[in-house]
């Protein structure tokens, strides 16, 4: 048996957070021990939970500040288990998706305009294989650090979305994508690379915001942080 | 309020919304999680349509395997229509941009699964279920499709044989709401969780929707086949996709012998380990001949998930398998437009039983059903709305009464654990409701499924809160589970042969004569369930 630590919050009680140590089987998966701290000790324990095989992207949560899915995470001896970031808490690790998945219409983060004729080549497809095995866990958007100063930020998920669509042969719209994402989007991103770190798919958000960085101007348009270097310089 | 509210956002419930969408309607998708963790993104295999762009194929030859592995309960009629437009369906599904595996040239890829005479599946790497159903929510947000997201429907409201809406929980607030509707899409899924512990499906697979549709006066039929995935991890039941041995892997005796042909419709293989692991021996996938290149690139979640959960790399070690319940064939009786024996309520996907894979489903038909399927009950509710237009409710009974017993769940005594009782649900099923059975053992379990029935006010919950109380929701889902264990146990102590996924020690012989084309049908009338099979000779 191992122990870990799990933050947990309740509005209408008192204290509203706390921490509480259980003790668990070593070996198994977190979520198996959240499932069995639940149905064996503490039915009031909150958390998502779904597929049990890191498809449905139900039951992210932070390990000791790290993003991982607790259905392929094998906890150790005093890990520290709390809710993801950048959502409202409403019950222990059971966050408000909601504000998150909203990126996604911000972002239009869909084929826009389908291109008739158009043909997709193995390569084609190869180039954006990865951003589609995309499972919408937001373990990316709980790391990206913009979102600390700027909660209007688009975030990873939604952007290589984006980048997955404006890469993809059957797409007639790059341009209206392109347009979308200049605002709170491609240049907000300080290419930190959190999000790439906690992919628990493999994907690499900080690479597809720079190839739409690349489209973007490309496309006519200009990165806003240079722009303001530039007039620093003339007004200096 | 919508036109047509949907519930349930996994593949056949995004079809239906998309189809009703386009033709202008207004749509709301109400679900228990998000559309996206909908038990389709587990689909790996593939989606069946004889395109032919691999091997040689017909729609012929996908009508005869799909109609030879139903066992006589498949509709020929709905068999037809689901295969006529399965090509029609991977090119709306390429128009939306899925993105498919290709060939050289920029055709679909197309790979062999269990069960069909050619290379028939098209698939996206293993994420074939997870990349269409992605794409589909993405379409359906681009079009303004209203999402409902985390609100657990309790029960359809229907007055004078109408569906009029539904009420559901509010998950985050806690709050019961009455939804109205001019038609509904039950698209909810199976329940292949009453087999807790041994099965391939989500946790959140506990047959809510089917529960709801056979309490609001609909019929379910078919009840009693439950297909067996022959090939899941031995200590957790996660899927091992049929591709595995569609691209040439073994299984494996202890002995480290053969024992089946691996290609064998599901039941067959699913069997076959089966009465190896009752004889003592422990079963094994071996797709080391594979290859380590072959095997990152085609079954990368396999190898992930074979490592994390029994230790051992695909690419290195054998891979110690059990089969466990996977997808349910029966459900809600629909009519050849998909609505049930409620006015205005359509269903979809495999909480419906639409007559296409009968005893026994074949891999690859499941996502097909879903898309075509779905499509057309989406197109039939828009139609009806439009027809009959939207009806107020006469009296708020159903929301009030949903109301009070939500508030009343607290109260329960909870004396009896429910969540040991849900564990023991999934226990005696596997072993006695499972690959081979027999009316002792189905008795058995009948006795203590209604027991369970009994002693539900004694059970309850710990957790008072109203917030994302989720304590509460899978009380309500195991009533939901007991409700649809007893169908299933009577319809199964009733079918007295063996017939595809339905194998009876005590009766080990299809039996045509009796039970050729005959469909087992279960429905309440004041709350007393009734079965009968039809047109039983």
């Amino acid at each position: 048996m191992i122990r870990i630590k799990i933050r947990r919050f309740h509005a209408r009680r008192e204290p509203q957070e706390l921490v509480q140590e259980w003790e668990v089987k070593e070996g198994s998966t977190l979520l198996e021990a959240l499932t069995s701290i639940k149905c064996e000790k503490d039915p009031t324990l909150t958390f998502r939970s779904g597929c049990r095989s890191s498809v449905c992207g139900s039951c992210a949560v932070r390990v000791n500040g790290k993003e991982v899915l607790a259905c392929a995470y094998k906890p150790k001896e005093g890990d520290l288990v709390e809710p993801r970031r950048f959502a409202k808490v409403i019950k222990d690790l059971a966050v408000d998706e909601s504000e998150a998945f909203k990126t996604l219409k911000s972002a239009k983060a869909w084929l826009g305009e389908p291109k008739e004729d158009a043909v997709v080549t193995p390569e084609d497809e190869k180039r954006t294989e990865r951003q589609s095995d995309c499972i919408l866990c937001s373990s990316c958007y709980s790391a990206c650090p913009v979102l600390e100063t700027n909660p209007a930020f688009l975030g990873p998920f939604a952007l290589t979305r984006d980048w997955r669509y404006v890469a993809d042969p059957r797409e007639g719209d790059i341009k209206g994508k392109i347009d979308t994402i200049q605002q709170n989007g491609v240049w907000d991103c300080t290419l930190c690379g959190e999000c790439t770190a906690v992919c628990p798919q493999g994907i690499d958000p900080k690479s597809d915001i720079l190839m739409l960085r690349t489209k973007s101007t490309q496309m006519g348009h200009v990165d806003p942080n240079m722009g303001s270097f530039g007039s620093f310089g003339l007004d200096f | 309020m919508s036109d047509i509210l949907v519930i349930g956002g996994g593949g056949a419930g995004l079809c239906a919304a998309i189809a009703a969408k386009e033709t202008g309607a207004s749509v709301s998708v109400l679900g228990k999680t998000y559309p996206t963790r909908s038990q389709t993104s587990m689909a790996q295999g593939g989606i069946n349509a004889a395109l032919g762009n691999v091997g040689e194929d017909s729609i012929e030859a996908h009508i005869a395997d799909t109609l030879r592995s139903a066992h006589t309960l498949g509709d020929e009629n709905m068999i037809r229509r689901l295969c006529e437009k399965a090509p029609e369906a991977i090119g709306w599904l390429d128009s939306i941009g899925v993105p498919f595996s290709r060939l050289e040239g920029g055709r679909v890829a197309q790979r062999r699964l269990g069960g069909a005479g050619s290379e028939r599946a098209c698939y996206a790497q293993d994420y074939t279920g997870l990349k269409i159903l992605h794409t589909l929510y993405d379409r359906a947000l681009g079009m303004g499709v209203e999402f409902l997201d985390e609100l657990f429907m309790l029960n359809f409201i229907v007055e004078e044989g109408r569906v009029l809406g539904v009420t559901a929980i509010d998950i985050g607030s806690g709050e019961v709401r009455a939804i109205g509707a001019k038609s509904v899409v039950v698209a909810t899924g199976g329940y292949s969780g009453l087999y807790r512990g041994f099965t391939t499906n989500s946790s959140a697979t506990t047959g809510d929707g089917v529960a709801a549709a056979v309490r609001a006066g609909c019929v379910l039929s078919d009840m009693e086949f439950v297909q067996f995935h022959p090939t899941a991890l031995k200590r957790s039941g996660i899927l091992i996709s049929e591709s595995a041995r569609g691209a040439g892997g073994y299984l494996l005796n202890s002995r480290g012998e053969r024992f089946i042909d691996e290609l064998k419709p599901r039941d067959v293989v699913a069997k076959a380990i089966w009465e190896q692991i009752e004889s003592g021996e422990d079963v094994y996938l071996d797709i080391r001949h594979l290859g380590e290149a072959f095997i990152e690139e085609n079954l990368p979640q396999e190898r992930k998930l074979a490592k994390l959960y029994e230790g051992v790399d695909p690419a290195t070690d054998l891979i110690p398998i059990k089969p466990v319940a996977h997808y349910t064939m029966g459900g809600i009786e629909v009519d050849p437009n998909h609505m049930t024996k409620v006015k205005g309520l359509f269903a979809a996907g495999e909480c419906a039983n639409a007559y296409v894979h009968g005893a026994n489903r074949l891999g690859g038909n499941s996502l097909l059903e879903t898309v075509v399927f779905g499509r057309e009950a989406g197109e039939g509710a828009a139609l009806f709305a439009r027809e009959y237009g939207s009806v107020s409710p006469a009296s708020s009974a159903q929301f009030e009464k949903d109301r009070d017993f939500v508030a009343a769940i607290p109260q329960f005594t909870n004396q009896i654990d429910f969540y040991e009782k849900r564990d023991f649900m999934g226990k005696i099923f596997y072993r006695n409701v499972g690959i081979v059975r027999g009316e002792m053992g189905l008795k058995g379990v009948l006795a203590a499924i209604r027991q369970m029935q009994k002693e539900l006010p004694f059970m309850g919950i710990a957790d008072k809160s109203r917030e994302f109380n989720t304590n509460l929701l899978e009380f309500i889902e195991f009533g939901n589970m007991v409700e649809l264990a007893e169908i299933v146990l009577v319809s199964a102590i009733g079918r007295n042969e063996s017939r595809g996924a339905h194998q009876r020690e005590d009766f080990p012989a299809e039996d045509d004569e009796k039970f050729g084309g005959v469909h087992s049908l279960s429905w309440k009338e004041q709350g007393v369930l009734c079965n009968e099979f039809e047109g039983m000779r």
